[in-house]
C-alpha cells in the first residue's frame, strides 16, 4: 500500500506538470477553435529566453527573466495571435494547426541553434527540500506546481464568471456573432486569450525547467503529454486540463510501475481512446453543438 | 544522353583536380536535430575543433581540412541521402553518425563505396557484420560491460542490482551487454527497469529501483537523462551505490544534478577528466571555443578525424580505400599524433581497444581512482 | 501545370461535370509526362540525386493516401507513418526473413494495411469522424512501441538490415537508376489507380461526402461504408508507400514511422494541396526535396524550411496547389475557382 501512494503522488506531481501545460490548450481552443502544436513549444521557450537573455547580456537574473519573459508573451501571445492565427482561422482547424507544426520545428530548432543543444539547469523559486506526504516523497517544486496548477484554473473561472471582462470573453467564446452585435470588441477579447495563454506558458515554464532542465526538445514531451490530457478532460473547459492531466500523470506512473515499463506510453493513451469512446466531450467537457 | 555524359566528364574534369591540390574533403554525416542532436552536436563540435587545429599547422600532408556536416535528422533514411551524397560529392572519408541506426542505413553506402567510415555508435552489433571499412571511436559496450561487471562484484560487492537503461540503440546495447556478465559473475539482477529516450519525469523508476532492494543500482541512461535519475533517486531517498558507464560520471551530468551526483562510481571510456595531460587539454580547448564542457562524444569526433590524419600521413598518399586498409589492425600511438590522445589499437572488425578508468564523483568532481589496462595490452 | 487538374475535385458539381473531360487531359497528361521525366530524370544526376528522387517518390505514395483520407474523404488520420511502419516491416520480414517474392508481400502489405484500417475505422466512425484522429494518434503511438520493443520479431532499436531490392524479370534491381525506375513505374500505376477512384461513381461519393455530408447522406450514400473505405484505401497506400521505402533504404528502424512522421506526413498532404491530386507530389517535393536543397545554407535549413511552409499556409492556406489554381485562375480570368479547395 505504501507503495501504491508513492507511485500515487508521483503521478499526481508529474499530473499537475500536464494539467498547466495542458490549460493553454483549452484556453486557444474556446474562443478560437485553434489547435496550437507549438503549446509544448510555448512551454520550452519562455526558460530557454530567459538563460539567453542572462548569457547575451551577462544580466542578472531577475533582469534576465524580465527580459526573456516580455518578448515572449509580445512575440508568442500578441504576435502569434496577429501573425499566424489571424489570417488563417477562417479557413479551418486544419491549416493553422499545420502552420503551429511548422511553428514548433521553428521555435526548437531556433532555441538549439540560439541556445544550446544541451540540458542546462534553470534556477528554481521555490526550495528545493522534499516533504514526506503519506510516507512518499515529493518535492516542494511539485507542490508549488500542484498548487499554482490549482490557483491559475480557480482564477480563470473567476475571471471568466466574475468580472465584465471575463464575461465579454466567455459570450466571444460561445458566440462570437452575438457577441459582435452586443458590442462586444471580439476580436480584442480573442487576442487577450492569446496573451493569456503566453503568460501561463511563462509561469509553466518558469515552474517546470528547474525539474525537467531547461532544453530546446523538451516541448515534444510535454507537448503531447499536454495534449492528451486536454483531449482526455475536454478540450473546451478550463478545468478538464486539470483533471486530464492529473488523470495521466497518475496513469502513467501506476502504468510504469504495475504494468510495462517499455509499454508505459502506451497506457495513458489507450485511457484516451476509451474515454472518447464513452464520452466523446471528454471527462469534464460539454456537448458542442457545432455543425462538423 | 551522350551530350550529358560528356558535359558531366568535362565538368567533373575541370573542377576535381583544381579542388583536390589543394583541400581535402571529409564530410560529416550527423545528427544535429531529432532525438540523437545532444550527442550529433558534441561529435561536430568536437570535429570543427580537430579540422581547426589541424589546419592551422599545416593540414593533412599539406592540404588543408574541408569539412562538411549533413544532418540525418536521425533518420535511417535521410542519413542514407546524406551519406551517398558525401560519396558523389567525392569526400575522402566519411565521420558519423553517432547513434546505431542512421548508422546501419548508411554503412553499406561506405562499405560499396569502399570509403573508410568512423562512427560514434558504441552498440555490440555495428561491427559483427564483417564490414571492413566501418571504424569504431570508442569501446564498445561488449569491452566495457564486462569490467563493469567485475567492478560490481570485486569492489562494490554487490549480490544484486538494479539495471535501469534507456530504451534506444545505445542503453539496448548496453543493457543486452551487461545482464549475461552479471549472471556470469553470479550477481542478480534484481529489477530492469527501461526507460524513454529524452524522458522527463523518473519518479516512478526510483521508486521502483528503491522497491527493490538491489545492493546497487547500474544507470545506463543518456547524461540528461542520467541527472535527472540521479535527482529522482536522491528525492526518493536511495541510497545504494550507483554505478554506471562514462554517461553517468561526465561534467555534464555533475552540472546538472549537483548534490545528487556526489557518490556515483563507474567505468569511464572517453573523459576530459581522465588523468592524461592530452585529455585536459582538448577539454580546455573546446570549453574555451564552445563555452561548454565536452562530452565523450566530443573527443570521438575529435579522435576520428586524428584517425584519418595518422592513416593518410601513414601511407603518404590521399588513397581513400588506402584509409580503411591502413586503419585496421593498426596501433596509433600518441607519440607518432598527439591528437590520438591515447594509444588506440584497432581490431581487425572496426573495433577499439584503449585503457579506460574506473572513476567516481566527490564533491561535484570526477576523480579517477584506476587505470584499466587494454584488453590485449 | 496542376491548374487543370484542380478543375475536377474543388469546383461545384454543375461546373465539375462541364470541366471533366479538360481536366480529365490534364491530370492524365500531367502523370504520363511526369513519369516519362522521371524514368530519365537521373541520369548524371548520380546516386545520391536518383535516391532523393526516390525517396520523393515513394513519400508520394504515402501522401497520396492520407490525401484521399483527408484531402477527400475530410477524415484525419494521424497514423499514415505507423501505416507505413506496418508495410515496410511486413515487406521488410516477409522478403528479408521468408525470402518471400517482393510482389507478394507488396501484395499482402497492402491488405495488412487496409484490413488495420478498416478494424481501426470502424468502432471510431461509428461515433464521429473527427475521433477518428483521437483513435489513430493512440494506434501510431502504439505501432512504435511495439515496432521497438518486439526485438525478436523487429529487431527493435537496432531495426533490420539487409532488406533485399526486388527483381523484374529476372532483372535484379541492385542499382540506383534501375531502382528508381521501378519505383517510378510503382508509383505511376499507383497514382492512375488513384486517379480513376477519383473520377470513378466512388470518388464522387467520396468529394459529395466531404463538402456535404448531410446531404450526401440524404442522397443515398452510405455515409459511414465510403468514409471508412476511403480510410482504409488511403492506408494501404501507405502500406504500399512503406513496402518500396524498406527496400530503397535497405534498412529500417523505428524512427521514421512515430508520431512524429504521421505529422509530417499531414503537414505534406496541406502544404501541397489538399483534395488536389497532384498535391501529394507537391507536398513530398516540400517535406522531402526541399529540406535536401535547403541544406546550402547550414545548420538553419530546419528553420528555413519551417517558415517557408509557415509563410505558405499563411498566404494560402489552401497550400501550393490552391496557389497555383489562383494564380491559374487570374491568368484566365476565371474567378468562380478560387474559393473552394481544402477545408
Amino acid at each position: 500500500m505504501a507503495e501504491f501512494i508513492a507511485y500515487l503522488i508521483a503521478g499526481i506531481a508529474t499530473g499537475a506538470i500536464y494539467a498547466l501545460a495542458a490549460i493553454g490548450f483549452t484556453l486557444v481552443w474556446q474562443t478560437s477553435q485553434t489547435i496550437n502544436f507549438a503549446q509544448g513549444e510555448f512551454v520550452m521557450l519562455p526558460a530557454v529566453l530567459v538563460l539567453l537573455a542572462i548569457k547575451l547580456f551577462g544580466a542578472p537574473i531577475w533582469l534576465g527573466a524580465l527580459i526573456g519573459i516580455a518578448a515572449f508573451i509580445l512575440i508568442f501571445g500578441a504576435g502569434f495571435k496577429l501573425a499566424v492565427v489571424d489570417p488563417m482561422i477562417r479557413h479551418g482547424v486544419l491549416p493553422l494547426a499545420i502552420a503551429t507544426m511548422a511553428l514548433s520545428i521553428i521555435m526548437k530548432e531556433g532555441a538549439k541553434d540560439a541556445f544550446s543543444a544541451e540540458a542546462q539547469n534553470f534556477p528554481s523559486f521555490v526550495p528545493t527540500e522534499t516533504i514526506s506526504v503519506l510516507g512518499a516523497s515529493i518535492s516542494l517544486q511539485h507542490v508549488a506546481i500542484i498548487i499554482v496548477a490549482f490557483a491559475v484554473i480557480g482564477l480563470l473561472q473567476w475571471f471568466v464568471g466574475s468580472t465584465r471582462l471575463g464575461r465579454q470573453m466567455q459570450a466571444t467564446a460561445q458566440n462570437p456573432t452575438v457577441a459582435r452585435i452586443l458590442g462586444i470588441p471580439v476580436e480584442r477579447m480573442v487576442l487577450l486569450t492569446f496573451v493569456i495563454n503566453a503568460a501561463l506558458a511563462v509561469v509553466a515554464s518558469v515552474l517546470i525547467s528547474p525539474i525537467y532542465l531547461a532544453k530546446f526538445s523538451n516541448g515534444e514531451v510535454i507537448g503531447l503529454f499536454a495534449f492528451i490530457a486536454a483531449i482526455v478532460g475536454g478540450f473546451n473547459q478550463v478545468r478538464g486540463a486539470l483533471v486530464g492531466g492529473l488523470l495521466v500523470g497518475i496513469v502513467d506512473s501506476l502504468a510504469a510501475a504495475y504494468i510495462s515499463a517499455s509499454y508505459r506510453l502506451a497506457v495513458p493513451l489507450i485511457l484516451l481512446v476509451v474515454i472518447i469512446l464513452l464520452k466523446p466531450e471528454g471527462l469534464m467537457g460539454r456537448k458542442e453543438e457545432r455543425r462538423v | 544522353m551522350k551530350m550529358q555524359w560528356i558535359l558531366a566528364a568535362a565538368l567533373g574534369a575541370l573542377s576535381l583536380p583544381a579542388l583536390a591540390q589543394d583541400k581535402v574533403k571529409l564530410v560529416d554525416v550527423v545528427e544535429l536535430s531529432g532525438a540523437g542532436a545532444t550527442a550529433g552536436t558534441n561529435w561536430k563540435n568536437g570535429i570543427d575543433l580537430a579540422v581547426a587545429d589541424i589546419n592551422a599547422k599545416g593540414g593533412i600532408l599539406g592540404k588543408q581540412i574541408e569539412i562538411v556536416h549533413y544532418d540525418t535528422q536521425t533518420n535511417p533514411g535521410n542519413s542514407r541521402a546524406a551519406v551517398q551524397r558525401a560519396i558523389d560529392e567525392g569526400a575522402y572519408a566519411v565521420l558519423g553518425p553517432v547513434f546505431s541506426g542512421p548508422i546501419g542505413a548508411s554503412m553499406q553506402i561506405a562499405q560499396r563505396a569502399e570509403i573508410a567510415q568512423l562512427v560514434g555508435g558504441e552498440a555490440a552489433n555495428l561491427t559483427k557484420q564483417g564490414n571492413q571499412y566501418l571504424f569504431r571511436t570508442s569501446l564498445s559496450q561488449t569491452a566495457a560491460m564486462p569490467k563493469i561487471a567485475k567492478y560490481l562484484k570485486d569492489t562494490v560487492k554487490a549480490g544484486s542490482v538494479a539495471v535501469v537503461w534507456v530504451n534506444n540503440d545505445f542503453g539496448k546495447g548496453g543493457r543486452d551487454a551487461i545482464i549475461p556478465e552479471l549472471e556470469k559473475s553470479g550477481i542478480k539482477v534484481a529489477v530492469d527497469i527501461p526507460t524513454e529516450q529524452g524522458q522527463a519525469d523518473f519518479a516512478a523508476d526510483a521508486i521502483k529501483v528503491k522497491n527493490s532492494n538491489a545492493d546497487a543500482v547500474f544507470v545506463y541512461l543518456n547524461e540528461e537523462e542520467s541527472a535527472r535519475f540521479l535527482r529522482a533517486a536522491k528525492q526518493q531517498g536511495i541510497t545504494k551505490p550507483m554505478i554506471g558507464e562514462t554517461t553517468l560520471l561526465g561534467a555534464k551530468v555533475i552540472e546538472l544534478a549537483g548534490d545528487a551526483a556526489n557518490g556515483v562510481k563507474g567505468h569511464v571510456g572517453l573523459s576530459i577528466d581522465a588523468p592524461i595531460p592530452a585529455f585536459q587539454e582538448f577539454g580546455k580547448k573546446f570549453q574555451a571555443k564552445y563555452n561548454y564542457a565536452s562530452d565523450h562524444n566530443g573527443l570521438k569526433g575529435y579522435m576520428a578525424v586524428y584517425m584519418v590524419k595518422w592513416a593518410t600521413e601513414k601511407q603518404k598518399k590521399f588513397d581513400k580505400k588506402g584509409v580503411a586498409d591502413t586503419l585496421r589492425g593498426a596501433t596509433i600511438k600518441p607519440s607518432d599524433e598527439p591528437g590520438i590522445l591515447m594509444e588506440t589499437t584497432i581490431e581487425p572488425n572496426g573495433d577499439l581497444d584503449r585503457e579506460s578508468f574506473l572513476a567516481e564523483v566527490k564533491d561535484g568532481k570526477q576523480v579517477i581512482t584506476a587505470t584499466l589496462p587494454k584488453i590485449k595490452p | 501545370m496542376t491548374a487543370p487538374a484542380t478543375h475536377g475535385s474543388a469546383t461545384p458539381r454543375q461546373s465539375r461535370i462541364a470541366a471533366l473531360p479538360a481536366s480529365v487531359d490534364g491530370i492524365l497528361v500531367t502523370l504520363v509526362l511526369g513519369a516519362v521525366i522521371l524514368w530519365f530524370a537521373p541520369v548524371g544526376m548520380g546516386r545520391y540525386g536518383t535516391y532523393v528522387l526516390s525517396l520523393w517518390l515513394v513519400m508520394s505514395i504515402a501522401v497520396m493516401g492520407l490525401n484521399l483520407t483527408l484531402g477527400y474523404a475530410g477524415l484525419k488520420s494521424l497514423a499514415q507513418a505507423a501505416f507505413m511502419g506496418l508495410g515496410a516491416y511486413a515487406t521488410a520480414l516477409l522478403t528479408g526473413k521468408l525470402g518471400m517474392n517482393w510482389y507478394a508481400a507488396f501484395a499482402i502489405s497492402g491488405l495488412i494495411t487496409f484490413a488495420v484500417g478498416l478494424l481501426l475505422g470502424f468502432p471510431a466512425l461509428r461515433v464521429q469522424a473527427h475521433y477518428l484522429a483521437f483513435v489513430t494518434l493512440a494506434f501510431s503511438t502504439l505501432i512504435w512501441l511495439i515496432l521497438r520493443n518486439e526485438q525478436w520479431l523487429t529487431g527493435g532499436v537496432f531495426g533490420l538490415s539487409n532488406i533485399p531490392r526486388p527483381s523484374v524479370f529476372g532483372l535484379k534491381l541492385d542499382g540506383a537508376l534501375a531502382f528508381h525506375r521501378f519505383v517510378v513505374v510503382v508509383t505511376f500505376i499507383l497514382a492512375i489507380a488513384l486517379w480513376w477512384m477519383i473520377r470513378s461513381p466512388w470518388g464522387r461519393a467520396f468529394m459529395a461526402l466531404r463538402e456535404n455530408p448531410v446531404r450526401a447522406a440524404s442522397l443515398g450514400v452510405d455515409t459511414r461504408m465510403y468514409t471508412l473505405l476511403a480510410f482504409a484505401i488511403g492506408s494501404a497506400y501507405a502500406g504500399f508507400a512503406g513496402a518500396l521505402y524498406a527496400p530503397l533504404v535497405e534498412f529500417i528502424d523505428p524512427s521514421p514511422f512515430s508520431l512524429s512522421q504521421s505529422f509530417f506526413l499531414l503537414l505534406m498532404v496541406v502544404a501541397g494541396g489538399s483534395g488536389y491530386l497532384l498535391g501529394p507530389f507537391i507536398g513530398a517535393l516540400l517535406g522531402v526535396v526541399l529540406p535536401e536543397w535547403l541544406r546550402v545554407v547550414g545548420s538553419l535549413y530546419l528553420i528555413v524550411f519551417a517558415t517557408i511552409v509557415m509563410l505558405l499556409l499563411i498566404a494560402c492556406p489552401q497550400g501550393v496547389s490552391g496557389l497555383l489554381e489562383r494564380g491559374w485562375a487570374k491568368l484566365t480570368g476565371k474567378n468562380n475557382l478560387a474559393k473552394t479547395g481544402a477545408r
